[in-house]
């Protein structure tokens, strides 16, 4: 499945039951250098639109929003370690927790690349 | 009036720049009947008739330096050396901001990090924070983030916490709906804090040397503490202990708050004073208060800026770790002015010094008849219980030019317990005369 | 013919600008290590006589570990804090124009009052009787802050305005419980607040609601009242509000929320714009804190201490906070615990916020600069700086984008319109301003503006001064819309450093000096 993306600037892919969730590159250059990251632990479970995980530059501190309902099956240890990587590659290598989906068709109400690019451009 | 640069001619020519006719058309948004309202004020005053009215007021109060002056309880006399204020007035310092600038801030910059140095150390913490107003809104701070990382809602208090300290917890801590529940008064700590825990428990609060001057050994509390995932924060409210008596950090605290008021700082009837704030490293996020941290520059030049600021006000409002803004600078300053000169032998040394005061009027004390000396282990405070109440012979005493300490009514009004007892301080400031017109004046109240 | 040894021309070469030289100073710019990589650790500046040691009550509590504390020699120390103090900015130096946060000159008499052995030198648990002219003091300034903002009560404890806004809504969160409102617990604040603000209510156990700004910069009146209900505890507004504006609905924002069952919170940080001319009393507030340190001139002090007196109204100064000042006759009294009291909201109201008394220190310098100027130079204090901001904002207009239409109160706000397309952004523009000697403005606030400027030059500086200041930011506009954006981008170049890794900082905290930082990994 491709990428969806939220109105918060929030990432999601599913594969098999699990989404993959991480923030927009759109998001990561507004952002800054993003100096701090914080994941909640696995097992914690979120409804969609919950406060999830924090990411910060020296400036700013953004919460990260659960984009579909789930459990934290895994989360991106990286990211904590290093933030930078969350400017080097924010759609790929820095996502920040696996969901085990409680409802996957919650993905189809997000937009798609296309549709969110339009989106950011005016926000 | 001398503090305003601008001439009546400067004033017209200015309205005529702008386009306004008149001073008040620039007050124009403000409702007519508000504007120009009548105050009931005196007119200016040149320096020589403000000085004379200042002077006056002053000259009605008994300075701890003019006589024999035990008093102590959160707040003491020491010697600070000329240097410090002379420091604390350079126009650098005294009227500079916070050092959002870092380009041109790196002087308050650099003092900052080296209080937090020295007060990491003095505490025997990981990380100290830049200073907070006072030790007793720093207390209330560390029961406040005791509760975010536990997210548990009772802070537990020493019933040998000072009870302002005690009171300003309360209060904070039930605006957010949780509680304080402190032990009943614990004159010769014999408490059992361990015993207090519980699943709600989210730190547990006592001091050292507590209000009545006792040394706590921690070690104990801090495993007991440990083992249920509560916080221990100890509370010093006199900073000069730290040069004699083990360090909380050595004996396992969370957190250390305090005062810092002796090092570098006046009595200035009861504020300003300095705060501080240190903890483990790990739990950085949750602490209130800003910080100063080590970078480079452009050219690759060390430097100093403050940092970890996104747990601050200005950033994160309403999820802010604390509203503190401003904090007390200038007497972090004075404190690590009078610090650096002291170093590590001259804080031993003064603190020694401090103990031999106080052992030496325990021991003239105890000598008065009708006086007992409770407190047993101790720096420069301790507890005496008198046959009568203390606030009459207190005021006795003063008639006689002795400040004699802290009479237990004063603090626990409402502990008929407590109204027989007098806390006593000696420091470095007290002289074997000073002692020995204490223990003239007790025997002759007693008598 | 004869040479005169010393003869060489005086006139120095253009190339020694970039001069590197052997110690890393700069004439007057001399760097300073760490007081902890002097060697010191065995070494003190101060003589004491040497203990006894016959003494021991402390057993095996005694600290035995070494604690790391370096002690430098009177000269070594003065040196090292001089040479710190001299990498420092100061409004003793040249205008400080931080919107909101009112860098005014600080008069050395309130200094020399408050270092009377009188006001310094004496402990807060001291007999009363030993402190009646300290007692006086509070009770002087507090008649002070009543009449020049109308208001029947004040709380003198709090100890920064931050702290004040903390008595202030806990009056309001005591003044609800003991009306059997304590259901009311969403705060409304404009979005262009003070981060204290939302910060304050929440520490409150309120929950914040945020007011948009109408295009004139102000309060939008009618997304207010649309915001009112029975949950409504309070509105913090500040006025005037962080756009240097006036908020001329003021009446109606107070009649509105008390209509609807609520109080309402002003914030007090730019008093020193209206003081003497308008008495926040007949505006219809409740609570108000006051900065000593901004309107009165205590000094900043690089961050502190402040002092923020809270006045309140009838009908929440029943809860205010211990201890206070009552005045018997001609004694005063300190009533210190809350069952000593005999007001109505006894036992209801918040209790102690701090120990002691207050910022007895500050109470002195506030008292002594009130007595210097009088109500009358207070009122004169006030209108120039509102005259001295509007005369920066009607000439910086030139070249400059004012963030609202008309006049300003005390401080003129910009926003970064005028440098759109050069490249150049607030942050740049500001830092420009450190080479021609100028402390930067308030940037980036209040959010409501964007790329904000907040230029407040309070009424200290002198027209001169402000004519070559604007001469300066006007030079610098043309500058940066000619293209010279590599000037900007790289400034400061000037100062004791340029400009810091911020995020490097952040990433790897270090926050204090260990004997592990090698002097070369510091370098």
């Amino acid at each position: 499945m491709t990428l969806r993306f939220t109105k918060d600037h929030e990432w999601v892919r599913i594969a098999g039951g699990v989404a993959t969730v991480g923030v927009s590159a759109h998001a990561a250059e507004q952002l800054g250098d993003v100096v701090f990251v914080e994941l909640p632990a696995v097992g914690r479970k979120f409804k969609k639109g919950d406060d999830m995980a924090v990411v910060e530059s020296v400036k700013a501190a953004s919460d990260v929003y659960a984009p579909i309902s789930g459990e934290v099956v895994e989360i991106n240890q990286s990211i904590v370690d290093d933030p930078a990587k969350v400017n080097a590659d924010p759609q790929g290598a820095a996502w920040f927790v696996k969901l085990k989906a409680s409802d996957p068709a919650e993905a189809d109400s997000l937009m798609d690349e296309s549709a969110y690019k339009s989106f950011a451009e005016q926000h | 009036m001398r503090y305003l640069p601008l001439s009546d001619a400067d004033r017209r020519q200015m309205l005529s720049v702008i386009g306004a006719k008149s001073i008040d058309e620039l007050y124009r948004d403000v409702p007519k009947s508000a504007l120009n309202a009548r105050i009931d004020l005196p007119a200016h005053k040149g320096e020589l008739d403000v000085e004379r009215i200042m002077g006056a007021m002053a000259a009605k109060n008994r300075p701890a330096a003019e006589g024999p002056f035990f008093v102590g309880c959160g707040a003491y006399k020491h010697h600070v050396p000329a240097t410090v204020d002379h420091i604390i007035q350079r126009s650098e310092f005294l009227t500079s901001y916070t050092p959002y600038q870092p380009e041109i801030a790196q002087g308050t910059l650099q003092y900052l990090f080296e209080f937090q140095t020295q007060i990491a150390a003095l505490t025997g913490m990981e990380v100290a924070n830049a200073s907070m107003y006072d030790g007793s809104t720093a207390c209330a701070e560390a029961a406040l983030m005791a509760r975010r990382v536990t997210k548990r809602g009772k802070a537990v208090l020493s019933g040998a916490l000072h009870p302002h300290y005690a009171a300003t917890t309360r209060t904070n801590v039930e605006l957010l709906g949780d509680r304080a529940v402190q032990l009943p008064i614990d004159i010769e700590a014999k408490e059992d804090l361990a015993a207090a825990i519980d699943g709600e428990t989210s730190c547990v609060i006592v001091q050292t040397p507590d209000v009545f001057g006792n040394l706590r050994d921690l070690t104990a509390l801090s495993k007991a503490c440990q083992a249920k995932g509560v916080l221990l924060v100890a509370v010093v409210t006199e900073i000069m202990s730290l040069g004699a008596v083990k360090s909380p950090g050595e004996m396992g605290a969370d957190i250390v708050v305090g005062e810092g008021q002796s090092i570098g700082n006046g009595l200035n009837f009861g504020g300003p004073y300095v705060g501080f704030f240190a903890t483990r490293e790990k739990l950085i996020r949750q602490t209130p208060g800003r910080y100063c941290g080590m970078t480079t520059d452009a050219d690759g030049k060390r430097g100093f800026v403050l940092t970890l600021s996104t747990r601050e006000q200005h950033i994160r409002r309403d999820k802010a770790t604390s509203n503190i803004c401003t904090n007390s600078g200038l007497c972090a300053l004075a404190f690590t002015v009078h610090m650096t000169l002291l170093g590590e032998a001259g804080l031993r040394a003064v603190a020694a010094l401090n103990h031999e005061s106080a052992a030496k009027t325990a021991d003239a004390l105890s000598s008065v008849k009708g006086v007992r000396v409770l407190t047993k282990s101790f720096f420069n405070e301790f507890t005496v219980r008198l046959p009568m109440n203390a606030t009459g012979v207190v005021e006795a005493l003063a008639a006689d030019g002795v400040l004699a300490g802290v009479p237990g009514e004063r603090l626990w009004p409402h502990d008929k317990d407590a109204h027989d007892l007098l806390i006593v301080a000696a420091t470095e400031c007290v002289t074997d005369a000073d002692i020995s017109a204490f223990t003239a004046s007790l025997s002759k109240a007693l008598a | 013919m004869t040479m005169n040894r010393e003869g060489r021309q005086s006139k120095g070469d253009a190339a020694t600008a970039n001069v590197v030289t052997f110690t890393g100073n700069r004439a007057l710019q001399i760097e300073e290590s760490l007081i902890f990589e002097k060697d010191a650790f065995a070494s003190t500046g101060v003589d004491f006589p040497a203990p006894t040691g016959k003494h021991d009550r402390i057993g095996a509590l005694k600290r035995t570990s070494a604690i790391g504390l370096p002690g430098l020699s009177e000269p070594e120390a003065m040196r090292h804090f001089v040479r710190l103090s001299q990498k420092n900015y100061a409004i003793d130096m040249g205008p400080f124009p931080l919107g909101s946060c009112t860098m005014k000159h600080n008069p050395r008499l309130n200094e020399k009052m408050a270092r009377l052995p009188g006001f310094g030198d004496v402990h807060p648990l001291q007999p009363q009787s030993t402190v009646q002219g300290a007692l006086e003091v509070i009770d002087t300034l507090a008649h002070w802050l009543m009449e020049m903002t109308g208001m029947p009560a004040v709380a003198m404890s709090p100890k920064a305005g931050a702290h004040g806004e903390l008595c202030g809504m806990m009056a309001i969160k005591s003044a609800l419980a003991a009306r059997g409102k304590a259901h009311r617990t969403r705060v409304l604040a404009p979005e262009s607040a003070h981060g204290t603000n939302p910060a304050t209510a929440a520490q409150c156990g309120f929950t914040v609601d945020a007011i948009p700004a109408d295009e004139t910069g102000r309060v939008d009146l009618a997304a207010f009242r649309g915001k009112l209900g029975p949950d409504v505890a309070a509105i913090m507004v500040t006025n005037p509000n962080t756009c240097g504006l006036f908020e001329r609905d003021i009446k109606a924002i107070a009649d509105a929320v008390h209509e609807a069952g609520g109080y309402f919170y002003c914030d007090g940080a730019n008093f020193n714009a209206i003081a003497g001319k308008v008495r926040p009393g007949d505006l219809g507030v409740d609570a108000m804190h006051i900065n000593l340190h901004k309107t009165f001139s205590t000094p900043h002090g690089g961050g502190g201490p402040g002092a923020g007196p809270v006045v309140l109204s009838a009908a929440l100064a029943p809860f205010a906070p211990v201890p206070y000042v009552v005045r018997d006759g001609g004694e005063f009294h300190l009533v210190e615990t809350r069952r000593m009291a005999k007001s109505e909201g006894e036992g209801a109201a918040g209790g102690r916020i701090t120990a002691f008394h207050g910022q007895m220190g500050m109470f002195v310098r506030a008292l002594t600069y009130m007595l210097s100027h009088g109500g009358d130079g207070i009122r004169q204090a006030s209108e120039d700086a509102v005259l001295n901001a509007n005369y920066i904002l009607a000439r910086l207009k030139a070249e400059m984008t004012p963030a609202f239409p008309g006049y300003c109160m005390h401080e003129a706000l910009f926003d970064d319109r005028f440098l759109m397309g050069t490249g150049v952004e607030t942050l740049d523009f500001a830092k420009a301003m450190i080479d021609e000697g100028y402390h930067p403005m308030t940037m980036y606030f209040p959010l409501v503006v964007h790329g904000a400027m907040l230029i407040e030059p309070t009424e200290s500086e002198s027209k001169a001064e402000l004519d070559l200041f604007c001469d300066a930011l006007l030079d610098l506009a043309r500058r940066a819309k000619a293209g010279e954006t590599a000037r900007f981008t790289a400034s400061p170049m000037l100062s004791p450093r340029r400009r810091l890794d911020e995020t490097a900082a952040a990433r790897k905290p270090v926050l204090r000096w260990t004997p592990q930082q090698a002097p070369e990994a510091a370098e």
